[in-house]
């Protein structure tokens, strides 16, 4: 087509050169437009262009500041300015005049103006600060054409500070009687809402009347903001599934007017909202999915296959009928539906099909199963995009079976990609897997070592610092930790043997530390065959000048006998006077340890491991320094995010205008910081490494040998029953004839697509069974999760405070905290760290999440209610349950036969759910009081039991709290109460604000016998805010968007539990068995948690582990809970 | 920003690589613009016809389609659905047809600042917000009507181009 472009344009310069004089009064606007068009198309470099434009622009400029230029043509200047920054060259002088042409203009000059403003600037710009008093003018125009102007500028870009002034009208447009005004007021409200959903709280309604509006378009566009409510909070909405549902119906069985059709399909962007909208009320709720199957099925039936747009309506009801509350029916057809997607030879379908099957492998693994064939054709497909998706597949569904295979084609995938990206994301995924599944050491360091290659530098740098803490840290027996380190020092040095200038920084610095640390466990290995390895690395050009401070740390390690040490000092000697002071210094040090071996030995024995470095990361040692400097006037820290809280408030005041205080609202997105803890790092804190070179050749084979070792060694083969047909390719019965053999082939490729070639079809069928072995029925569920913990192979020791390994070089004494915890709240134990590890998970029963375990002295009925262990219950669970309960152990004695007593009287109602041990409040010589409170699932009930000793009385309670609501559950206020016998009050309270304890003061006033004079006697009673906590299921998506809703938060840095394999697991499952945390995922080294104050006041946790410490952010909609929620959190954590 | 019903931006641009139209619907500087569409066209361009219309790029989705000598590209996020973003921009390509009467490259060229009236009219802050093709092009023709004479030059240059 540009052809014709050009010869066009080469046809008519003699017509075209009568205009080309500049400043021809005559030419028309638009011929200029054409001359600047053309003129550039003739050009044939980039500097000719430039020169051009430059003089286009001077001469754009000239003009529209001169008095005499008409508005008409400035709209025509317009045009061409940004014709001119659309190639690039900026135009900004012009800015101004746009404003100005949309001010002024009239209709068809004032929409130039409008599409310019539109195009040059950006939200915060802030000469848009000028077009508000236009805008607001034409928002009231009487010209239709004008208001929709207005409208559409208003729903691209608009100062969100200014809304208020402008968002009466628009609202007011909403009952317009002209439909392509009310749209677009609707949408415009849309965009407010995106940019300031404060400022349009209060039209809710307006919202739905807008959905309920006779006119389809403006109907349509109502759904992008409910789209984006329901989003945010599903709960609201649940009350127009129905409606939603309907109006499906009547798109799905073309109720709507001819218009709306595209290609005969009615409405799919319609369909296609919808959908969305059902499966976020859908999900996690069966009663409300149970209302859309219906229209579901319509839809999956209705939608014919015969054109693209059917398929993106189906591809969308595919994935809301895989989110919502699952019916097999429709599972069944989804299922099919993807795999028409598979099966289709349209390569865009096949890649949506992947696609889809990467969504629902985590609810259906045996879908990959039936597709296996397709997904292997599809692994050596052409198209890059193609590959990738189903690497991303394969990455779903691995496990220790099919590890081997699926890490192979991930590292040839790396090895031919050119997108660093991709490449940055798959190293991620490789290095992940081969920690959590990789079959042995030799594979392990293989692994890594192509991850190392094939990552280069750009790789995230977790990667190698979580392989080196890994290797440094161990495993589970010493005697596997040194073979792993063996085989890495045997590698490395044969790598260094090779070219190691080919091989990445990162890579070669990795190398280092750990011939530094481990060369000596290779007794064959002379050190100072490795410094002249070292040396070599030294001299290569290409070494960066980090490498080779990474370089002179290991030598300094290594210069232990002679041959090594003369060899060091020449190169100390080199570098002790290099340009670079780290260089420098670390030649220093070298310098010193080789010359004087005494200190060396002190400093770095040979051959031993230095126990790893406590180091106090709360710098509790700081806490005098920082009490003095506090005292004298210093201004107290405010963590990171406090103060860009604080920083972003004030620019937003020093911006605005006319001094209005505006809420602040959060930006709307930038492709950076669209971050929420969601989006985990895939790979944060992975180990790895991989391929040795000199295995390179035959790696592109399967090693299906591998696969087999798996099964020996760990012996879960046998436990897991794993697909048979995978155990028989593998091992093929020696007994059986050939026939018999092809026989059993055949039996085994049930799969959809006949392949023409048998060879290749025999090894695919090879490969599909290593591929996806592992993946049958019973082992289904927990794929997705990866959770199969007695496979995992890597598993961390945790060491407490331990700080990273690749910062070894820096050997500290290990700080002596001082014992000065100044005693904050909120401060971190400093004993902490000696606290006995918790053998938590395997040996305890289940315990009820909301059991509140029962003080010692069990007797008949507490054991009912509570079913723990019985060691369990002698610990309360919330640590700071009844402080005020006295200590003195008689009276504890009298206190817990009073408990047993009394749980016989607890209300049959609450004797289903657990209840606190039971305390006295109060006695006199005939009445005691003794309280005690039930954790229903959605409320917390107080319950009083009044034990009267003598004749019949009268009596009243009342109990009361600042901070509770109390709501006594009883009809009247005073009651009596007959001699000899118990009777209970119930209360039920609910939070008015969060608080770490609750107190509630009782006042009881009696008579006895009933009518004599009264008496009175006060109590009191507290309760934590443990109690109060439920857990808050949710699933990680949820989570994500909650999070980015909540603005109350806290950070902190918690203690973590010491437990050999899995830290974070272990305290989180402390967190859930004693505060009723919901743990959402454990993903890597981050735990997602979640939780609710009763029903509806949620709070989420975000914890990750970071130099041996478990760093909590909590956030909450309600102010102070997440304080409060910490305090107890940390409690937890430091009670035994 | 979700769905498209909330791209992140459109591009159109030649074979050769000549920027026609852009219209971004998220705040970026000049600079990242440019260095988005400089990559953005160099990766779009090496794909040979018969793959796939999607990318992953960065953290975005990229569909495009091309038309004649034009290729019309959006961005949107990953957990959008593609195959709508085609048909989005099949139907602008319809609705330029339309108004233009068979267009081609040349008319979008010379009317560029049409192409983004016709945009705007369609999605709307990335949204799609009217999808009904009659609906669209009324609005743009009663804006039209206002203006006195359309384009002398253009009609002249249209015609030789379909010829």
């Amino acid at each position: 087509m540009s052809d014709v472009v050009e010869k066009t344009l080469t046809a008519l310069p003699s017509l075209l050169s009568l205009d080309s004089q500049p400043g021809s009064a005559k030419l028309s606007s638009t011929a200029k437009l054409g001359n600047l068009i053309r003129g550039i198309t003739e050009l044939t470099s980039k500097h000719e262009e430039e020169k051009l434009i430059q003089h286009e622009l001077a001469s754009i400029k000239e003009q529209v500041s001169s008095p005499n230029t008409t508005m008409r043509q400035m709209r025509e200047l317009m045009v061409r300015a940004v014709y001119c920054e659309m190639l690039g060259y900026e135009a900004s002088f012009s800015y101004i005049h746009a404003i100005k042409l949309a001010q002024q203009g009239n209709v068809l000059e004032k929409r130039v103006g409008y599409l310019a403003v539109s195009l040059f600037l950006n939200e915060s710009h802030e000469l848009l600060l000028l077009l508000v008093n236009t805008v607001l003018k034409d928002l009231q125009s009487t010209n239709l054409i004008e208001v929709c102007m207005a409208l559409t500028v208003v729903c691209q870009i608009f100062p969100k500070d200014m809304i208020p002034v402008i968002l009466p009208i628009v609202e007011e447009k909403l009952n317009h009687p002209k439909e392509i005004i009310r749209r677009k007021a609707v949408l415009a409200l849309h965009k407010f809402y995106l940019i300031a959903p404060n400022q349009v709280q209060h039209i809710h309604n307006k919202f739905r009347k807008a959905l309920c509006d006779k006119d389809p378009g403006v109907m349509t566009a109502s759904l992008h903001i409910y789209l984006q409510l329901i989003q945010e909070n599903a709960e609201a909405y649940k009350d127009l599934t129905a409606s939603f549902v309907t109006i499906l119906k009547q798109v799905v069985g073309g109720k709507l007017p001819m218009d709306f059709n595209y290609h005969s399909v009615p409405a799919p962007w319609l369909q296609i909202q919808l959908l969305r909208i059902l499966s976020l009320l859908g999900k996690n709720d069966q009663r409300t999915s149970e209302v859309m199957y219906e229209v579901l099925d319509e839809s999956l039936r209705r939608a014919e296959m015969n054109h693209n747009i059917t398929y993106a309506i189906l591809y969308e009801c595919v994935k809301c009928v895989y989110t919502i509350h699952p019916k097999s029916e429709l599972l069944e057809k989804a299922a099919k539906c993807i795999g028409n997607f598979v099966l289709s030879p349209k390569i865009n379908l096949k890649y949506l099909g992947l696609k889809a099957l990467t969504y629902v492998v985590q609810q259906d693994p045996k879908l990959a199963l039936q597709h296996q064939m397709t997904i292997i054709e599809c692994l050596d497909h052409s198209d890059v995009i193609i590959k990738r998706e189903t690497l991303e597949l394969l990455f779903r569904i691995t496990n220790a079976q099919n590890v081997t295979v699926i890490v192979e084609k991930m590292l040839d995938f790396l090895r031919l990609s050119k997108d660093d990206h991709m490449t940055i994301d798959i190293v991620g995924k490789v290095a992940e897997l081969a920690e959590k599944y990789a079959p042995d050491n030799e594979w392990f360091i293989q692994t890594m070592n192509a991850v190392f290659s094939l990552g280069g530098d750009m790789m995230q740098p977790e990667i190698p610092n979580g392989f080196l803490k890994l290797l440094s840290e161990g495993f589970d027996s010493e005697e596997e930790d040194r073979k792993l380190r063996l085989f890495a020092v045997s590698s490395y040095i044969s790598l260094l043997q090779g070219e190691p200038s080919k091989l990445p920084q990162r890579f070669l610095q990795v190398i280092c530390w750990v011939l530094g640390e481990y060369s000596f466990l290779k007794e064959d290995l002379e050190p100072s065959v490795v410094l002249g390895l070292l040396t070599k690395l030294l001299d290569m050009k290409s070494s960066s000048s980090e490498t080779k401070s990474w370089v002179l740390v290991a030598m300094t390690k290594l210069c232990w006998s002679e041959a090594a040490v003369s060899e060091a000092q020449q190169v100390a000697e080199t570098y002790s006077s290099s340009f670079d002071t780290t260089l420098r210094q670390r030649a220093q040090e070298l310098q010193h340890l080789s010359r004087d071996s005494q200190l060396h030995s002190r400093v770095l024995p040979p051959g031993g491991r230095l126990e790893p470095d406590e180091v106090d990361s709360s710098l509790s040692f700081l806490d005098g320094f920082v009490s003095e400097a506090l005292s004298a006037g210093a201004a107290p820290y405010k963590p990171l995010h406090q103060r860009q809280e604080e920083l972003s408030r004030s620019k937003v005041l020093s911006l605005e205008p006319y001094g209005l205080s505006l809420p602040i609202s959060t930006s709307s997105c930038s492709i950076t910081d669209r971050q929420s803890p969601t989006l985990l790092s895939t790979s944060s804190g992975l180990s790895g490494d991989g391929t040795d070179f000199s295995h390179r050749g035959s790696s592109t084979t399967l090693r299906l040998d591998g696969v087999k070792r798996v099964w020996g060694r760990e012996g879960y083969l046998a436990q897991k029953k794993p697909v048979e047909e995978v155990a028989q390719v593998e091992v093929p019965s020696p007994l059986r004839s050939p026939s018999q053999q092809g026989d059993a082939n055949s039996c085994r490729s049930k799969t959809p697509t006949p392949t023409a070639n048998p060879e290749c079809d025999q090894e695919k069928q090879q490969l599909a069974s290593s591929l996806f072995g592992g993946l049958s029925s019973q082992s289904s569920v927990c794929l997705m999760e990866k959770s199969e913990p007695d496979i995992q192979r890597f598993r961390r020791k945790a060491k407490g405070q331990r700080s990273s390994s690749t910062t070894n070089e820096q050997r500290a004494n290990p700080t002596v905290s001082s014992a000065s915890a100044v005693d904050n709240l909120l401060c971190n134990n400093l004993l902490e760290a000696d606290t006995e590890p918790i053998n938590s998970s395997a040996k305890q029963t289940f315990q009820h999440p909301h059991s509140l375990s029962v003080a010692n002295g069990a007797c008949d009925a507490e054991a009912i209610l509570t079913d723990g262990d019985p060691k369990e219950r002698n610990q309360p669970l919330s640590s700071e349950d009844f402080v005020e309960a006295d200590d003195s152990p008689p009276r504890e004695d009298q206190e817990r036969s009073k408990d047993s007593c009394l749980t016989p009287h607890l209300p049959a109602e609450l004797s289903g759910f657990s209840h606190s041990e039971i305390i006295p409040l109060c006695s006199s010589q005939s009445l005691d009081l003794s309280a005690c409170h039930v954790q229903t699932d959605n409320s917390v009930v107080l319950v009083v039991f009044i034990t009267n000793t003598s004749e019949d009385a009268n009596l009243q309670i009342q109990v009361l709290s600042e901070e509770l609501e109390v709501f006594c559950v009883c009809e009247s206020p005073v009651e009596e109460v007959r001699g000899r016998s118990v009777s209970v009050r119930q209360y039920s309270l609910t939070v008015k604000m969060p608080l770490v304890h609750f107190e509630l003061v009782g006042m009881l006033s009696y008579s006895i016998p009933a009518g004599m004079p009264q008496a009175m006697m006060q109590f009191s009673y507290k309760l934590p805010l443990t109690s109060f906590i439920r857990p808050l299921t949710v699933s990680t998506e949820e989570y994500g968007s909650m999070w980015l809703a909540f603005s109350h938060d806290t950070k902190q840095n918690l203690t973590l539990i010491k437990e050999e394999r899995e830290p974070l697991t272990a305290t989180l499952n402390a967190l859930n068995k004693k505060l009723s945390l919901h743990v959402v995922e454990i993903i890597g080294v981050e735990g997602l948690v979640a939780c609710s104050l009763l029903q509806d006041q949620p709070c989420l946790m975000h914890c990750r582990v970071h130099a041996g410490r478990l760093a909590v952010w909590l956030r909450s909609p309600v102010p102070d809970l997440p304080d409060c929620l910490l305090y107890h959190c940390q409690r937890a954590l430091q009670e035994p | 920003m979700d769905g498209w019903m909330g791209g992140w931006f459109m591009l159109l641009f030649s074979r050769q690589g000549k920027l026609r139209l852009q219209k971004w619907y998220v705040p970026l500087s000049d600079k990242e613009k440019k260095k988005i569409t400089r990559e953005l066209v160099q990766t779009v361009l090496a794909r040979k016809p018969k793959m796939c219309s999607f990318l992953e790029w960065r953290d975005l989705k990229i569909v495009y389609k091309r038309y004649a000598s034009l290729y019309f590209c959006c961005a949107i996020e990953d957990q959008d659905n593609e195959l709508i973003t085609l048909e989005i921009i099949h139907r602008y390509v319809e609705l330029l047809d339309k108004y233009f009467g068979s267009v081609c490259e040349l008319d979008i060229i010379f009317n560029f600042e049409k192409a983004y009236f016709i945009l705007d009219e369609f999605l709307l802050g990335g949204e799609a917000q009217e999808t009904s093709k009659k609906n669209v092009l009324k609005a743009i023709e009663q804006a039209d009507l206002l203006q006195e004479v359309r384009w002398q030059t253009d009609s002249f240059f249209h015609l030789l181009a379909h010829y």
